[in-house]
Order: C-alpha cells, then sequence, then structure tokens
C-alpha cells in the first residue's frame, strides 16, 4: 500500500461528492480523507482525496473517476512537487502550572492559541501531516482533550494551474 | 419514420408545462416508441404523451418489463430504448433493468417520477431516492429541479446513452416541475466538459499492435459486445480475413463474426467450446476487441492466457488494464479500430510475417476433435440442447433470439448458428432471470418485420411472463419457447456437480417431473391461452419440428411453447467456478488428452506435433 493525493477538478454540482464516494465504495477503493471546497471559478469545485493503494488500482480510480460525468480533471500531486497542508485544532489540557510550557510548544511550531479556559487551551495548527503529526507528539503528555482534524488540501508548485484547460467547451 | 411535423419540435415555444417540454424533448430527440407505466407523479407528462403523433407509448404490465423491453429494443435496432416509470415502487421496480443495462452497456433512457421539489426529503408518498439509488448503476443520472431544464437533460441524456462506452441514464423529473409553466428552448449543442470520450485511435498504438500481430505465432482475435456496439462486424470480418487468425466471440459478443466462418472457434469461457477456451489459453497474443476480460471467460486470472502478449482496444479507458496487464492498449470506437487496425496489419505484413500454418491447423484439429455435442436421452424424452437447435435451423440465421439465464442461455448461445450481428440479445454480466420474455417484445416493437423467439426457462419465465398480456394487446406476436425442465436447471447442475445431488429448493413443478402434485403448477398452455396467445405443448423428440413449424406460421398472436424436456441434462463444456481454463471438461469428468509435448509449460510444443 502506498498514500497518493490526487486533486480532482468537479463542477460544482448538488450530489457531486456522493457520486465520488459512491465509486469508492462500490469499487474497494480507500479514503483516506477527503477534503471539497469552492475555488477561484464558482462553476468549480475542486476536491483533494488522498487514497491509500496499490500503483496498478490507483489507475483505475483516476480512470473510474474520470469516467463521472461532472468531473472534469484529475492530477496526482506528487510530495515532492506540491505544497499539502490540513488544518488541526486541539484542545489540551493546561491549568497554571502547565500553560506556560503548552504555550512554548504552540511557539515553536508556529501554532496558534485561538480558545483559553482555566484548565485547558484550544491550538489551531496548520501544517503538512508530518508537522501535525510531530505537535501532536509533544502536546499528548499535557492531555488531549478532544481534537479535530481536516484532511489535506495542496496544490502543486510553480506558476501553472490545473484548471487552466479544464473548461474549455469541447 | 413519422409522417409530416405538424410543428417542428426543436421551435422555441413561451408557454408550456414541463410535462409538455418533456414530451416535445421527446419527439424532438428522435423517439418513436417509449414502454412505461404511469403513476401519480408521472402523471402530468402522460397527459401530453397521449396526443404526441410521434412518441408511441406501450403500457407494460410491470415496470421491470419496461426495462427489459427498452433493452431489447435497444439491442436489436442500435438505438436508445426508452422506459419510464412514476416515482417510488415505479422507480425501484426499474433498477433491475437500469444494473442490467450498465453491465452490458446498454443503450437506455429511463424518465421517472419524483415527488413534487417541496416534498422531497420528507417521506412523502411513494418517494425514493432514485438518483441516489441509481448512481452505481447508471452512465450519470440527473435530478431535474427547474423545468426550463429538461430540453437540456433530455439531450444530454440520449447523448450520453448512445455515445462513447453506452449505458443507461436516469432522468428523475419531480411532478412541481412537471406542472411548473416554462418556455422550451432546445439547445443548439451539446456542451459537456467532463465527457469527452475518444474515439479515434492513437496512430502509434495502432502500429505497435500491427507489429505485434506480424510477429505473432499464436493469435487469437478476442471479440467481445463492443464490436456489436459499435457496428463493426464488417471491419471485423476485413480484419480476420486479411490475416487468417482464428476468433473467438463472446457470450455478448456471438454473430459479430459469422459461426459458419472457416476461422470462427466459438465461444471461450466457463460453457466455451473446447477450441475457443483452448486457442485463448496457448495463443501468443491476444487482439481483445471491445471485450473485458470477464472472469466467466478467463477462469482463474492468473492462469488464463498465460503465455499471451495482450493488444486490448476498448473505448472504456477504465477496462484497459482493469483485470489483465496489457501490452498495447488502444482506446477507440471498435468500428474505426478494427478499419485502421487492418490497414496497418496489412501494410506491416508488406514486411514480412510470422508463419501461422501450424497455429491455424492445430486450432482447426481441436474444432474438429471437440465439436459441440450432447447426448440424446435414454428414456426417449426431449433433450433441451435438441429442441434449440432446432428452432435455430427452423427460424434461420435472420431471426433474433433473447434468452433468459441458465441452462437454456448457454445452450442457446451454444447451438443456434448465429450469422449476424444483433439477432442474439441476452443479459451477459448481470445474469437477469425474467430477461428474455420482456426483451423479446421490446426487440420485436423495434424489428417488427423480423421473427423473434424468446428462448427462455421455466423458472425464468415465470418471473416476466405477464408481458404476454402486453404483447397481445398492442400486437407484438414473438414466439416463446419454455425450455421446461421443471427446475431451476443450472442451479440444480451445480447441485448435482458440487453439493452431492442434494437438490435444495430448485424443484419447480412445472413440468414432466412434478412430485407431490396431480399436475404441473402452472399449466403453461392455459397461461398462454389466458393471454390470448397460442399455447402449444411438445414433449416427443418427433413432434418437436412440427411444433416450431406450426409456431412459425402463427403470426397474429404471441405463440408460447411449452417443450417439456428431461431434466438432467447438463452445460458442457465447463470450467469450474475459479479454476484455470486448462481443466476444461467437455462432458462430465473428461478433460480433452493433448499429446505429451502439449501439455507441458512450453508453449511451442504444438508446432513439434504438427511438424
Amino acid at each position: 500500500m502506498s498514500r497518493h493525493t490526487l486533486s480532482v477538478l468537479v463542477e460544482n454540482r448538488p450530489g457531486v461528492l456522493m457520486r465520488v464516494t459512491s465509486l469508492f465504495a462500490r469499487r474497494n477503493f480507500n479514503i483516506h480523507s477527503l477534503t471539497v471546497g469552492p475555488t477561484e471559478r464558482s462553476e468549480i469545485s475542486r476536491m483533494t482525496i488522498v487514497v491509500d493503494v496499490e500503483t496498478q488500482p490507483l489507475e483505475q480510480v483516476t480512470k473510474q473517476l474520470n469516467k463521472l460525468i461532472n468531473v472534469l480533471k484529475i492530477v496526482e500531486l506528487e510530495d515532492d512537487g506540491s505544497v499539502q497542508r490540513e488544518l488541526l485544532l486541539v484542545k489540551v489540557r493546561a491549568d497554571a502550572s502547565a500553560r506556560g510550557e503548552v504555550l512554548d510548544t504552540v511557539q515553536l511550531f508556529r501554532a496558534h492559541v485561538v480558545d483559553v479556559a482555566p484548565d485547558a487551551v484550544t491550538v489551531e495548527a496548520t501544517g503538512s501531516p508530518d508537522k501535525l503529526a510531530a505537535l501532536l507528539r509533544v502536546l499528548e503528555p499535557f492531555g488531549i482533550r478532544e481534537l479535530v482534524q481536516s484532511g489535506s488540501v495542496a496544490l502543486a508548485r510553480g506558476g501553472r494551474a490545473i484548471s487552466d484547460r479544464a473548461l474549455r467547451s469541447a | 419514420m413519422p409522417e409530416q411535423l405538424p410543428l417542428d419540435p426543436t421551435l422555441p415555444v413561451e408557454k408550456l408545462t414541463g410535462a409538455q417540454s418533456l414530451v416535445r424533448s421527446l419527439e424532438a430527440v428522435g423517439v418513436e416508441v417509449i414502454f412505461g407505466y404511469p403513476g401519480g407523479t408521472i402523471l402530468p407528462s402522460y397527459d401530453p404523451l397521449m396526443d404526441s403523433p410521434h412518441v408511441r407509448h406501450i403500457l407494460v404490465r410491470h415496470e421491470q418489463g419496461a426495462g427489459h423491453a427498452a433493452e431489447g429494443y435497444a439491442q436489436a435496432t442500435g438505438k436508445v430504448g426508452v422506459c419510464m416509470a412514476t416515482s417510488g415502487p415505479g422507480a425501484t421496480n426499474l433498477v433491475t433493468p437500469i444494473a442490467d443495462a450498465y453491465m452490458d452497456s446498454v443503450p437506455m433512457v429511463a424518465i421517472t417520477g419524483q415527488v413534487g421539489t417541496k416534498a422531497i426529503g420528507t417521506d412523502a408518498f411513494q418517494e425514493a431516492d432514485i438518483t441516489g439509488i441509481t448512481i452505481p448503476i447508471t452512465k450519470h443520472n440527473y435530478l431535474v429541479t427547474d423545468p426550463a431544464e429538461i430540453p437540456r437533460t433530455i439531450a444530454e441524456a440520449f447523448h450520453l446513452a448512445s455515445t462513447g462506452r453506452p449505458g443507461p441514464v436516469l432522468v428523475d423529473i419531480p411532478k412541481s416541475v412537471q406542472t411548473s409553466i416554462t418556455s422550451f428552448v432546445w439547445p443548439e449543442t451539446i456542451d459537456m466538459p467532463g465527457y469527452r470520450p475518444v474515439v479515434r485511435p492513437h496512430g502509434k498504438q495502432i502500429r505497435e499492435a500491427a507489429r505485434l500481430i506480424a510477429a505473432a505465432e499464436r493469435p487469437v482475435l478476442y471479440v467481445g459486445g463492443g464490436v456489436i456496439k459499435a457496428d463493426a462486424s464488417a471491419e471485423l470480418l476485413a480484419l480476420a480475413e486479411a490475416t487468417g487468425i482464428p476468433a473467438v466471440t463472446t457470450l455478448m459478443a456471438r454473430g459479430a463474426l459469422p459461426d459458419s466462418h472457416p476461422q470462427h472457434l466459438g465461444m471461450p469461457g466457463m460453457h466455451g467450446t473446447v477450441a475457443a477456451v483452448t486457442a485463448l489459453q496457448k495463443s501468443d497474443l491476444l487482439i481483445t476487441l471491445g471485450a473485458r476480460f470477464d472472469d466467466r471467460v478467463t477462469g482463474e486470472l492468473a492462469s488464463f492466457a498465460p503465455g499471451a502478449k495482450v493488444i486490448h482496444a476498448d473505448i472504456d479507458p477504465a477496462e484497459i488494464g482493469k483485470n489483465r496487464t496489457v501490452d498495447v492498449p488502444i482506446v477507440g470506437d471498435a468500428k474505426l479500430v478494427i478499419a485502421e487496425l487492418t490497414t496497418a496489419v496489412v501494410a506491416e505484413f508488406a514486411n514480412g510475417r510470422a508463419d501461422i500454418s501450424a497455429w491455424r491447423e492445430l486450432t482447426d484439429s481441436w474444432k474438429q476433435t471437440y465439436p459441440l455435442g450432447f447426448t440424446e436421452s435414454e428414456d426417449g424424452t426431449l433433450a433441451p440442447q435438441h429442441v434449440i437447435g432446432r428452432i435455430g435451423a427452423i427460424a434461420g440465421p435472420e431471426a433474433i433470439y433473447v434468452a433468459g439465464v441458465g441452462q437454456h442461455q448457454m445452450w442457446s448461445a451454444q447451438f443456434v448458428q448465429y450469422e449476424n450481428p444483433r439477432t442474439w440479445i441476452n443479459s451477459g454480466g448481470l445474469g437477469t432471470m425474467g430477461f428474455s420474455v420482456p426483451a423479446a417484445m421490446g426487440a420485436k416493437v423495434g424489428k417488427p418485420d423480423t421473427v423473434v423467439w424468446a428462448i427462455d426457462g421455466d423458472g425464468c419465465f415465470q418471473m416476466t411472463n405477464q408481458e404476454l398480456a402486453t404483447c397481445t394487446l398492442n400486437g407484438i406476436p414473438l414466439k416463446v419457447a419454455i425450455i421446461n425442465n421443471s427446475s431451476l436447471g443450472m442451479v440444480r447442475q451445480w447441485q448435482t456437480l458440487f453439493y452431492a445431488e442434494r437438490y435444495s429448493n430448485t424443484d419447480l413443478n412445472s413440468g414432466d417431473h412434478h412430485g407431490t402434485f396431480a399436475a404441473p403448477i402452472p399449466d403453461f398452455v392455459k397461461l398462454a391461452e389466458a393471454y390470448g396467445c397460442v399455447g402449444l405443448r411438445c414433449d416427443k423428440p418427433e413432434d418437436v419440428d412440427a411444433t416450431i413449424e406450426k409456431a412459425m406460421a402463427i403470426n397474429d398472436v404471441p405463440v408460447v411453447i411449452d417443450f417439456r424436456v428431461h431434466r438432467d441434462a447438463m452445460v458442457w463444456p465447463m470450467v469450474e467456478a475459479g479454476v484455470s481454463n486448462d481443466a476444461i471438461q467437455y462432458a462430465r469428468g473428461l478433460s480433452p488428452k493433448w499429446d505429451r509435448e502439449e501439455t507441458g509449460d512450453d508453449l511451442s510444443g504444438e508446432e513439434k506435433v504438427i511438424s
């Protein structure tokens, strides 16, 4: 198994997310994470899908996705040729005695405190999956009350956009 | 073609209902017949449909029948089949034929009513999320929420269903959208940026394929249903004759190449001929045209055609490399691919070509040594294979044959001689029991001047025979041969072979083997007569021809023949599920005995035997 990040441009229409997830379920493909949101063009949404597959099935994933009428373009983003970010919100136990140490850690990771309570702080961090995993390892000993994490969003490095030619009419 | 249009259906109209817009749209795409069943939420559209001079509506007796009829119509004519139903149960009854059309790439548009837009999501009466339900079994589907979108949606639906890899498209239209006032503007062009099927093959791939063909010593043309979908039989014949390469036609491709052609080795797969199965196994190059390496063809995938390189041409890129690694992938329409391949191969042969004469002799020898056959029953009862063979011989190669699913389907694929494309219609991928009668009805509507035989089993027939009422009332005189062995024959065959002859729930009590009942249930002849058909019965070998000829002479009403056949006949050859095709048996416990040199892993052994 290996992990691959697919950037998928889709038409911004009702039900498109369901078509994509239904396809993954039916074809027995494994989704690690999926995020979807608007793009610079209102008629297009962009999905970032992280899948766990072998190389051969990955080709099937992209071919089957391409068959969906609402899918416009699929690009695989390699780790070294792209910027990939996840968002993490984590509520860490931090009473007066521990708060200083927690805040130091937050600073070291260039994260932010977004909420403070007498016995806890809520930390917001963005970064690569590796960086967020490292942050969590350091925060773990203080006691993590709860956390929520987004899937990856990713863009290719360089000046080109994958949406340049996607919407050209047939 | 319909007579003069009263009004050009593509002309814009300012004020009309969504329902009228739907009917005008169907007229504009050239729909000539709809198989359907009305109900609450589709009622608004049935009203203007009544007045359409161009669209004939045939009222079926079950929505499943409407769907299969649309499939039969589509496969017989090559046009898009259309079925219509109401919301909820009407729509869910279409699910089986939609799934069937998806598996067999049949161009079909299903139109369903939906509860009003304000009621969607409230669990309203007869509400079902049919677009959600059919996402995995449609090429695409639509829920129309704006009546102005009806013309564009219908135009897109028919475009999607009939182009690229054909398939079913569902259009779900809420009742409130059908009753709203809107305007009608027919789209000048279809603009779908996410849908651009590749039809013209890549020249480099064609040349590469030609090089492999010129170098191959044991090539086989592995022909699938895509060749029929693309109407590429003439091109296939030209390729076969330009190369002399032996060919096999899959269950979906019977008729793509004439069975009488000397290079034709028959059908491959679980119940294929020894020659076809063995030729694939021992080949060094599979020229795969519109086929998809289905498990019923390959048997155990790892040991399928172990020494073969693979050229795989298909209109659907996702089929290429899905099951079998490919050496030369070609994406394109089979008609264009085969034509360009023939030109390229002929040019390539000018530079020399490997000798395939030894291979031809070998494949011919398999064909001679292991022809399809069967043994007549010992007690003088009817052999089902004999009945089916005689129907094919008497009705001839211009007739259309439509099967259900099971033993009778396999025998129909084996013992009817197919000479023309679109004369063999069956449920290959999904294996839908009950397909035959409604699909034959649709085929007969599409080809009214052609003799259409539904060759059905007693189990299948009891699933959908109510469409005989539709046939009688609408003047659709098809002919039904019930191959009645009083049991679920194929399941029973597996119980005989793999479950120690323990016949759990496969006895239908519908024929000569009616256990505890005094008579078979039902009496198929009386049932046929109840539906206004002519009912005939035949249980003696000497009566078979006369009974078939009697049916052939009746052309005003449907005919149903109850052929009482013996129940222990089995379909051979057979490759057991999940085992290698090398283990093919041409009769129970009997496998071909190859010469010693042929049985080894050394695939060049065959030439030694010949030379």
